[in-house]
């Protein structure tokens, strides 16, 4: 079955979701990263959706899902690289993500991640 | 008996078709509504002269009661080409359907010079070809009519794209200036095109001024607020500048939450907040040294 990779770079879990999101395989994430933040006792994670282009509300509803699960396990979330369409989309399904951080590209989520971890709760 | 009637007034206009063209022609110089500031007296000939064959065509066939078939394609394409032109150049509908029925005249001299004899078929024949014409007539009207709406659709679009520019202020900074009333097919546009323009400049942090908007009701409000969830979703920050005395009491009336977004009476307040998130410094000069 299909998965998505999860990278380690650090202190740092790197997931860029190429592939068109479909429900199996976004749950599968979800497994798998919570798994991994808890092995690797990892301190943030990037998620790289530059690639997505189509997103419904329940690819929507996983993102803040994955993004508070992983709050929980300590380590901080940055999602990346959202494409106007899909920005549009999540926020006419009334989804606005209002806890999850985002960044315009990978360069500036590792920024915001450095960030968020060394001063967290800012 | 029309069937026997019908070749014969093909045949008339046939034979007579460079004196009705005359005196069409003679007739439409005459008239106020042609218009001569607008159309060429050589436009006006050539486009006389091929209506009149295109006629002669339509009129052999002898299907004369219905212009909708295709013995009339041609008559039918050239006066919805006319019409077109016409509704461009700044013609009015009147004087736009009025070049059709301005052949009456010099048919209905012509029928009755041929059959004066015959009161009866002047009457008939006369009664035929004046609900061709009209026909003929209103289908000019109709082309005008579409032309105009296509103007007035593109001019719509147009109207859409000037007002949404995304200017770029400073680096990584983008302000967008709205001026009139936001609906929500004009809201959609804004919010494309803004977050477009996030991810072209990779920009940080994007000012919405809202000087130029007269009223803010709770659809309006709305807007703003999915604008700037979108554009935080992008990744980048959003303010809210340009908020009147009147609007911000009638937000509050309104019972509008805006509590989550940076709001500043001025763009130049958010400006300076802008650079502020940017991590960019102004200094004056003469303060510094």
């Amino acid at each position: 079955m299909d998965r998505i990779p999860i990278l380690k770079m650090g202190e740092f879990l790197l997931v860029t979701i190429q592939v068109d999101m479909h429900d199996q395989l976004a749950l599968q994430l979800q497994e798998d990263l919570t798994q991994r933040i808890s092995d690797e006792s990892a301190a943030g994670v990037l998620i790289d959706i530059s690639s997505l282009d189509v997103v419904d509300s329940f690819i929507g509803r996983m993102i803040a899902n994955i993004s508070a699960m992983a709050q929980v396990l300590d380590a901080q979330t940055v999602v990346t690289g959202m494409r106007p369409a899909v920005a549009i989309t999540l926020v006419e399904l009334g989804m606005s993500l209002e806890g999850v951080h985002t960044a315009l590209n990978v360069e500036r989520g590792m920024t915001l991640l450095r960030q968020k971890v060394a001063a967290p709760g800012g | 008996m029309p069937s026997a009637a019908s070749p014969r007034i093909a045949d008339l206009i046939a034979k007579n078709s460079k004196s009705l063209l005359d005196e069409w022609l003679a007739h439409q110089r005459k008239s106020t509504a042609t218009r001569s500031d607008l159309i060429g007296d050589s436009e006006l000939a050539e486009q006389s002269k091929r209506f009149l064959a295109a006629f002669e065509t339509g009129v052999e066939s002898g299907t004369l009661d219905d212009t909708t078939g295709d013995e009339w394609a041609d008559a039918r394409d050239l006066l919805s080409e006319i019409s077109r032109s016409r509704a461009t150049q700044g013609f009015s509908p009147t004087e736009t359907a009025s070049f059709v029925f301005s052949l009456k005249q010099p048919i209905f001299d012509l029928l009755r010079r041929e059959f004066a004899s015959v009161p009866q078929q002047i009457a008939d024949e006369t009664w035929r070809m004046s609900r061709l014409l009209d026909q003929l007539g209103l289908l000019t009207t109709q082309a005008f009519q579409q032309t105009r709406e296509d103007i007035i659709m593109r001019q719509q679009q147009e109207l859409l794209e000037l007002s949404t520019p995304v200017v770029r202020l400073w680096d990584r900074v983008l302000a967008l200036p709205l001026v009139g009333t936001l609906d929500s097919a004009r809201t959609q546009v804004v919010m494309e095109s803004l977050l477009e323009r996030i991810v072209e400049t990779g920009s940080e942090v994007a000012i919405i001024d809202i000087t130029g908007v007269p009223t803010v009701d709770t659809l309006v409000a709305q807007h703003l607020l999915k604008t700037v969830a979108a554009t935080r979703l992008m990744g980048a920050d959003c303010i809210i500048s340009g908020i009147r005395p009147q609007i911000a009491q009638t937000i509050v009336h309104l019972g509008v939450d805006l509590g989550a977004v940076i709001t500043k009476a001025t763009l130049a307040d958010a400006f300076a907040i802008a650079l502020k998130m940017t991590g960019a410094t102004v200094t004056s000069r003469s303060s510094a040294g």
